[in-house]
């Protein structure tokens, strides 16, 4: 009796610890899979020209256009997203603590964190992409600084969430320190705090990076795209998710591989800095 | 600052005071900048949904509560209902929960407890690096590897066995006598990959970093002084897992699951290609359809008139259902947090 009884309990714990252990190597198929097709499907591709040449002539298998407009546009949203979001998520560390909007504002960003993109691609061009008409004798323009101002609001709340979470782990001492001596808040927040916590807020600013590298939805409605290189930020610009996109969309098989390859590099740059972000700085930041 | 403190130490009251004002004006500026950057936080959620229901409100007029459940999507006579991308949205993301949530268990089982401590780190990562890669991969890899797969392997075999035209010939003993359960299982294009279990899987892939990541990091937070007195009265490492840890973390638990459902809803690419964009009302697993986040991706660009209103009216509801399931998520994983501090 007893003894069957220690039988199943062992033979339930072996199964239980056999389908954990399938469960991972499922995870890590789908990891290995996904890399080795990206690899593999777009090998061809690969080229020198994928990075000289531009889609407006798509049989030349080139993606520059696409990979400067991402550039930009990445560049743009983070340029608007970090002071903001610094400046956001030291309220929340360092002023919020006597206000009930504190808590408040920390808990709707970690729901903005998660909210659809393509919503936030809607709101921009709802705000910035329809006033263009009247700008610009009734056309509506999409723009590259539509898209940066898409992509900032997608960075904002990993921003914010870094620098507030990193604040806070600012000993207290050093603002009892620093306020001693008759520091002012503002001074002792810029000068002190920040620079103490400099490290893993360079950490949020490069996840939020890795995060709007890769996204397509929100731009499809505000940069939309160009099959040309575009420099001005007032006018449409490529990027490489977007042209990914049309060109996994397209019939041509050929079209399809250059989009593989754009696809591989895409990926190796979003991997490549979230590895970076977590190993350069070494430092514990949550981001799911 | 050098200057004015050298300043301070000879003339100490004028000086002192006139500094003191500045810096208090200073500071006041300071802390009102900053506010107003954490405001906009609120903003652009108040503006997302506001601007949303303003350019819908349209739609909402026309067919009012009819739209969520009328199932026409017809651009051609503007008639549009919610219904069928309502339906691809819930549909893909349960099939998405079904798949994900024993898997992510699993790995988060596995790493807090099963694997050797050399090999938490590295496999954790690795787990991690699938949360990385842009949902446009998925999207490509669903389209041109995945679909294909479906249709040739797993497909066949469910419809061999659960529906009323099976391509094999034969119908199933169980659905001779269950003839319900074809319903889920039919296809018009039994050889087509797309569909909402595909794009369900695809999604599956994709939440299990975000769910198993929720699940590891509260499963750390059991003390381990109550998993050791477990382990000393003799229970097995199972044991342990479902009556200790599970019990401990549950509200957390649900929430990392509700984080990751609020993922499956609002994501967009990697269902794009994969359900494919067909807008007639079925019951089948098996069959094509359309997600919200996928309809308004492929059609926003050339709707004009009301059906760009019916997509910001879709816009909406999608916005307001994934905010209230994150906001169901966050506050299970806060109370988790306010016990850990405890």
């Amino acid at each position: 009796m007893s003894a069957s009884l220690y039988t199943t309990r062992r033979i339930k714990n072996v199964v239980a610890m056999v389908l954990s252990v399938i469960a991972t190597g499922l995870g890590l198929f789908f990891l290995a899979w996904i890399l080795w097709e990206t690899l593999s499907q777009g090998a061809s591709a690969l080229k020198p020209q994928l990075f000289t040449k531009i889609t407006a002539y798509r049989e030349e298998g080139g993606l520059a256009n696409a990979m400067i407009g991402s550039l930009i546009l990445n560049f743009l949203g983070i340029l608007i997203a970090t002071p903001i979001g610094v400046a956001a998520g030291t309220w929340l560390a360092e002023y919020s603590r006597r206000s009930r909007l504190g808590p408040a504002i920390r808990f709707l960003n970690d729901i903005l964190l998660s909210a659809p993109s393509i919503v936030l691609g809607l709101f921009v061009y709802t705000i910035v992409v329809l006033p263009s008409k009247y700008l610009s004798n009734g056309n509506v323009t999409f723009s590259g600084i539509a898209g940066g101002i898409a992509l900032a609001l997608i960075a904002l709340p990993v921003i914010v969430r870094t620098t507030d979470e990193m604040l806070r782990l600012v000993p207290g001492t050093l603002r009892e320190a620093a306020l001693s001596l008759g520091v002012p808040q503002w001074k002792l927040t810029t000068q002190i705090l920040i620079r103490s916590a400099r490290s893993g807020i360079v950490t949020g600013v490069l996840l939020a990076l890795a995060r709007i590298s890769g996204e397509t939805a929100p731009l499809l409605f505000t940069a939309f795209g160009n099959t040309f290189t575009s420099l001005n930020p007032l006018t449409p610009m490529a990027s490489l998710p977007q042209i990914i996109y049309e060109y996994t969309k397209d019939p041509s098989p050929d079209i399809n591989t250059i989009a593989w390859a754009g696809a591989f590099v895409l990926t190796m740059f979003v991997l490549a800095l979230s590895l970076i972000a977590r190993f350069a700085f070494r430092s514990k930041v949550s981001h799911d | 600052m050098h200057a004015t403190a050298s300043n301070a130490a000879t003339a100490p009251g004028h000086t002192g005071a006139r500094r003191t004002s500045t810096d208090s004006r200073n500071d006041l500026i300071f802390g009102w900048v900053l506010k107003a950057c954490a405001l906009l936080v609120l903003l652009s959620l108040i503006g997302a949904a506001g601007s949303t229901l303003w350019l819908g409100q349209d739609a909402f007029r026309t067919f009012g509560w009819g739209f969520l459940t009328s199932a026409a999507w017809d651009p051609s006579n503007d008639q549009y209902g919610a219904l069928v991308p309502i339906m691809g949205t819930v549909g893909t993301a349960m099939i998405a929960l079904v798949v994900a949530v024993p898997i992510s268990f699993g790995i988060a089982l596995f790493l807090t407890e099963i694997a050797p401590q050399w090999l938490r780190g590295p496999v954790a990562s690795a787990i991690e690096l699938l949360a990385g890669i842009p949902s446009i991969i998925y999207g490509m890899w669903g389209l041109f590897i995945f679909a294909p797969f479906v249709a040739e392997h797993i497909k066949p075999w469910l419809m061999n066995n659960f529906s009323s035209e099976p391509p094999d010939g034969q119908v199933s003993w169980l659905v001779q006598h269950v003839p319900w359960i074809a319903k889920f299982f039919s296809s018009e294009y039994p050889f087509f990959g797309a569909g909402v279990l595909t794009a369900g899987l695809v999604l599956a892939v994709m939440i299990i970093p975000f769910i198993s990541s929720v699940m590891r990091e509260v499963f750390q937070t059991v003390p381990t002084r109550l998993k050791e007195s477990a382990y000393a009265l003799g229970s097995s490492t199972w044991e342990v897992v479902w009556d200790i840890v599970v019990p401990y973390t549950r509200t957390a638990v649900i929430g990392g699951v509700f984080l990751g459902l609020g993922r499956a809803l609002g994501e967009t690419m990697a269902v794009a290609f994969v359900l494919g964009n067909t807008f007639k009302f079925s019951w089948s697993f098996l069959e094509t359809g359309s997600s919200i986040a996928s309809t308004i991706a492929n059609q926003f660009g050339e709707a004009q008139g009301l059906q760009r209103s019916a997509l910001m009216a879709l816009a909406f509801l999608l916005f307001v259902v994934t905010f209230i399931v994150l906001l169901i998520a966050r506050l299970m994983l806060r109370r988790l947090a306010t016990k850990e501090g405890n």
